[in-house]
């Protein structure tokens, strides 16, 4: 090998990314815009998570939530509740952090065309899903409509909320639900799935994409499949301590799964189904 | 204009019963409307009406010591709002506030409960499609305290 020959650095050498933007979505989430600095990581699709290092801290998995073939800087939504999310959530503009991915399965966006689409999220589970919302409310389709249902426990914990009615203005049926406000929220309050109770189209050949917490993403499947959702159409994002991030160590394994690889995202039925049921007993 | 009796069996409490027991509850039925802002249920007050919400959305909320109130449930077209009436010591729990323009039906709690005792059938057809709506709010209540949004997805 000779001094020029390029090296491959392998599967667990971060590329540095420059944060070039962050911004603060509420208390305790941020977005961070990363730029490279050397060696940028290969194209990803939405759904799909890269490990973020927080240099002398570790690593973590982070859902990428921009928009896949964007121009610009990269984005991830972090919320700080550890030592590497805190750190991460802490970075500055012009820090810099380690990336390794795209990893994992994504939301399948070529498959949704000639079909509506129910978009359910809790939580910081919109970040996930934030790439697959942009490139639907970008690229509407005249056979296709869009729903989206958000719930919150508090309103201020709700993320993309300017985009949010963005999205409202491009034609998609967005609607959120708190589980408590003051009398300044004028939206609906009550939990995510009295936000289910029906659709604008029939439910029957809808797509669901679903992201949250596990306990959240059940009740959720329920109501969809209430409402007529064929529960092999329902798409949900599981997430567990992923560390490897290419099927090796093991630490993400759910069942068969091993959700660095075969997840995040996952069909519903049969096997989610079963699982995060069985988790939650 | 629609008659009381099709407004009435189009709200899911009285949708597919005969229009011979719609017609009990039209005897007790009115038609109001609110103005957004405007307290329909106020907490301690007498509960005496049972409304049929056709369109515009109710907060149900409870005065807090800072004086602010915070909203506990919102209620929207085409479902029920107050069961105070129901049961004594029939009066309201929380106070129900207007967000929208709101327009329903009111059903006289005191008559219709007079209705329901006289005639068991009614009686038992309505408290089974009250039940229902009752179980739903009190499984929407128990899954939200489950604080359904709390779990960390990231780490």
């Amino acid at each position: 090998m000779t001094e020029t020959e390029h090296v491959s650095p392998g599967p667990f050498v971060p590329s540095r990314y420059r944060v070039v933007d962050r911004k603060t979505e509420n208390s305790d989430i941020t977005t961070l815009w990363l730029e490279p600095v050397d060696r940028p990581i290969a194209p990803f699709k939405a759904g799909q998570f890269n490990m973020l290092t927080a240099f002398g801290v570790g690593e973590v998995a982070i859902s990428i939530s921009s928009a896949p073939g964007a121009p610009g800087a990269i984005e991830h939504t972090v919320r700080d509740v550890g030592a590497v999310s805190h750190a991460l959530a802490s970075s500055q503009i012009g820090d810099v952090v380690g990336l390794r991915g795209p990893f994992g399965t994504d939301w399948g966006l070529e498959s949704l065309t000639g079909c509506n689409v129910v978009v359910v999220v809790g939580g910081i589970g919109l970040a996930p899903l934030r790439g697959a919302m942009r490139y639907l409310a970008e690229n509407p389709a005249p056979d296709r409509k869009v729903v989206l249902r958000v719930g919150a426990r508090l309103p201020d914990q709700i993320v993309f909320p300017e985009e949010m009615e963005r999205w409202r203005e491009m034609g998609v049926d967005v609607e959120v639900t708190v589980d408590v406000a003051d009398a300044a929220w004028t939206g609906h309050v009550g939990v995510v799935t009295q936000i289910l109770t029906e659709l604008p189209f029939d439910g029957a050949g809808a797509v669901a994409l679903v992201c949250g917490p596990e306990i959240m993403m059940r009740f959720s499947a329920r109501s969809l499949i209430d409402l007529g959702v064929s529960p092999e159409n329902i798409r949900v994002s599981l997430e567990r301590n992923m560390q490897c991030g290419i099927a090796l160590c093991g630490h993400c394994q759910l069942g068969p799964f091993l959700l660095c690889r075969d997840g995040p995202v996952v069909p519903y039925a049969p096997l989610a189904a079963e699982l995060i049921t069985e988790i939650e007993r | 204009m629609e008659e009381m009796s099709e407004l009435i069996a189009k709200n899911s409490l009285f949708a597919g019963l005969p229009d011979s027991t719609i017609q009990l509850a039209v005897g007790c039925a009115q038609n109001v409307t609110f103005e957004p802002g405007a307290r329909i249920l106020v907490e301690g007050e007498p509960a005496d009406t049972l409304y049929l919400l056709r369109r515009g959305r109710v907060a149900l909320q409870v005065q807090r010591p800072s004086g602010k109130p915070l909203i506990i449930e919102t209620i929207g077209p085409n479902s029920v709002l107050g069961w105070s009436w129901l049961v004594p010591p029939y009066r309201w729990q929380f106070d129900g506030v207007a967000i929208d323009p709101v327009g329903a039906i009111a059903i006289d709690g005191t008559c219709l409960r007079a209705k329901a005792d006289a005639d068991a059938v009614f009686g038992y057809e309505l408290l089974r499609r009250i039940s229902g709506v009752l179980l739903s709010r009190l499984q929407s209540t128990r899954v939200r305290l489950l604080d359904l949004y709390g779990h960390s997805l990231d780490d």
